[in-house]
């Protein structure tokens, strides 16, 4: 009973926000209310018990992404930002990717219907004493179960990382 | 309707005791950062050959809330071209960020809102790190010139800096095994040695690291005031200005535990192994007494009738404490049969004593810098993240790992462990000044540095 409510309750404030997202004017006021959607998010990972997946969106996402975001918006001068245009012309296309994706995320689910223990996702949270500590358990799949997956995406973020430094130093 | 009452009062006798210490935090942070301003203006006045304030209260002791009342009852005001919104959204935001990272931590082993959560210190560090956007929004909201340079200023300076203090914790926590609390404290209890005693070198970049994530003098570059006016909080007044304060203390108090937890042995005493040191549980009630009677003392030489009877006030207090403190500790001594009962009374006591000791002395030495050292520059302070602190702490995370393989190698526990830590913490500094030598001397010190607005 309380997970569902607290369930619905980001659920709810997840979806308003995100709306609100792309909505607003104000490119402040919208990287406020992304924010709260990313908030939101780590709220039902928290209710689905997995405190290391809240913690991380919140350190990675909130406290890392999001203040570069509003760093750069800073920058920028918001009064000439308003006035320009928002949304690009191709909405037809747009619209016709999101219904395929759509369709996609209904068909699985569909799919999935009739088959045992899978069906709509229940979003009852776990009894705590059948999980294992959660971030132990999120260690030992990435350094031992999927080590080499997780080193390869790991050379590929330093290849990146290096690639926008040496771009970055070209310019001065 | 009767399940959402049946769930309430489930959720209320499940989760009485945090939600009252939840309360207590809040109601009482106001009043300890009150408290933590008046320390820091005495010792101010003292290292400048100076009184302090001396008017409200027998020494000033009741000028926070006087300076409370003051601010409560301030003119509001609102910038006619801020945005409203985000105007007063941003300092709330600054402190409940800073309220809810008091939440994961613990004040002796008793006294713990979030109890025994398995990501415990990345908890306060995650959510303690999210006050970063009440001074940037609060900055850009203002619509002003100063608050905005104060706040990009800020959000560079907490960015660059977060990497180091992250790092400093990792070297920590490879000696803890564990993110939580009580497991962390209890490796430094089983290891009978503080962690910052076995990577001192991270310690130091914590540290140094805290005190920029903290906008405390030497690094208060976003409030330079000689600059800036007052930074992002150039436009807030009253009891806006209040909350932006409230959270700078609260942070304060935030990394000075995590400091306190994971280098300095948290509620444990200096040496929790070694019994014949037991005599030293008895220095806290010792403590509180001698300032009682010193109060005490004081008492007759007060000017008025009033700050005498306050000053009597302050002595009952210290004498009540003292006897809090000293039941569990006496008890036993008498009644073997209590000992047990009475074993976490003792525990839950004096662990918060020696807390909070060690949460003060840290706060006093962040004061002590203040008074010391003058204010950076804004690309010294870049060049001491980015070419100092941030390869120091990535070199010492290295060496310090491979110096526990070889402690393990040699099967080296507690003190024995400083054998490797040391010398890995000593090549980890030298590789580090090497690289800032080297650095300055591929660039040379340009004689006349370009203003940068917006640095």
């Amino acid at each position: 009973m309380l997970d569902q409510v607290i369930f619905y309750t980001f659920a709810a404030i997840a979806v308003i926000s995100a709306i609100l997202t792309v909505t607003r004017r104000n490119v402040v006021h919208s990287a406020v209310f992304l924010i709260t959607a990313l908030l939101a998010t780590a709220g039902i990972f928290l209710q689905l018990r997995a405190e290391f997946l809240f913690i991380v969106q919140i350190i990675l996402y909130v406290g890392g992404i999001m203040v570069l975001f509003v760093f750069v918006i800073m920058l920028v001068n918001l009064d000439e930002a308003v006035r320009q245009m928002r949304f690009a012309r191709q909405k037809w296309v747009a619209l016709l990717i999101s219904l395929a994706l759509a369709a996609q995320v209904g068909l699985m689910f569909w799919s999935s219907r009739k088959m045992p223990g899978q069906g709509m996702p229940k979003f009852a949270a776990a009894p705590v004493e059948m999980l294992p500590p959660n971030s132990e358990a999120v260690a030992k799949s990435l350094f031992d179960t999927y080590l080499l997956p997780f080193e390869i995406a790991s050379v590929l973020l330093l290849v990146a990382m290096i690639g926008a430094v040496v771009m970055a130093k070209k310019r001065t | 309707m009767q399940a959402v009452i049946q769930a309430t009062i489930e959720f209320v006798k499940q989760y009485w005791a945090p939600l009252v210490c939840s309360v207590a935090i809040v109601a009482i942070l106001p009043l300890v950062a009150g408290y933590i301003v008046l320390v820091e203006r005495k010792i101010m006045a003292d290292m400048q050959a100076r009184l302090g304030p001396m008017r409200v209260g027998p020494h000033g002791l009741l000028q926070p809330i006087a300076d409370a009342v003051k601010l409560l009852i301030k003119e509001d005001i609102i910038p006619e071209e801020a945005d409203k919104l985000v105007f007063w959204l941003a300092p709330v935001l600054s402190v409940a960020a800073a309220l809810l990272a008091m939440a994961g931590l613990a004040i002796g082993p008793a006294f713990q809102i979030a109890k025994d959560i398995n990501i415990g210190i990345l908890f306060v560090v995650g959510i303690s790190a999210m006050g970063i956007f009440g001074i940037v929004l609060g900055g850009w909201a203002s619509n002003s010139h100063y608050s905005l340079i104060g706040a990009l200023r800020s959000s560079a300076q907490l960015v660059s800096y977060e990497t180091a203090a992250g790092m400093a914790l990792v070297c920590g926590l490879l000696f803890a095994g564990s993110l939580n609390i009580t497991s962390i404290v209890q490796a430094q209890y089983d290891q009978g040695i503080w962690f910052g005693l076995l990577a001192p070198v991270a310690f130091f970049t914590y540290l140094v690291a805290s005190i920029a994530e903290t906008n405390r003098a030497p690094f208060d570059l976003p409030e330079a005031e000689s600059e800036l006016v007052a930074g992002y909080m150039t436009e807030f007044s009253g009891f806006r200005w209040s909350l932006y304060f409230l959270a700078e203390y609260t942070n304060m108090i935030v990394v000075a535990s995590v400091a306190t937890t994971l280098f300095l042995g948290g509620w444990l005493r200096p040496f929790p192994r070694t019994t014949w040191l037991n005599f030293l549980d008895f220095l806290a009630p010792l403590a509180m007494i001698g300032v009682g009677v010193y109060c005490l003392v004081r008492t007759p030489k007060q000017p008025s009738r009033v700050q005498q009877i306050f000053m009597l006030a302050v002595a009952g207090l210290c004498f009540v404490v003292a006897l809090v403190l000293v039941v569990p500790l006496v008890v036993p001594l008498f009644n073997r049969s209590l000992a047990a009962a009475v074993k976490p009374f003792h525990d839950g006591i004096l662990g918060a004593f020696w807390f909070i000791l060690k949460v003060s002395l840290y706060i006093y030495f962040f004061m002590w810098l203040r008074f010391t050292l003058p204010r950076y520059r804004f690309d010294q302070l870049m060049r001491l993240g980015w070419h100092f602190l941030i390869p120091l702490s990535i070199i010492n995370v290295l060496v310090i790992g491979i110096a526990m393989i070889a402690g393990q190698y040699f099967n080296l526990t507690g003190w024995a462990l400083l054998l490797t830590t040391v010398p890995a913490s000593i090549l980890a500094l030298i590789v580090a000044l090497f690289i800032l030598a080297s650095e300055q001397k591929s660039e040379p010190q340009k004689t006349s540095a370009a203003p940068d607005s917006y640095a």
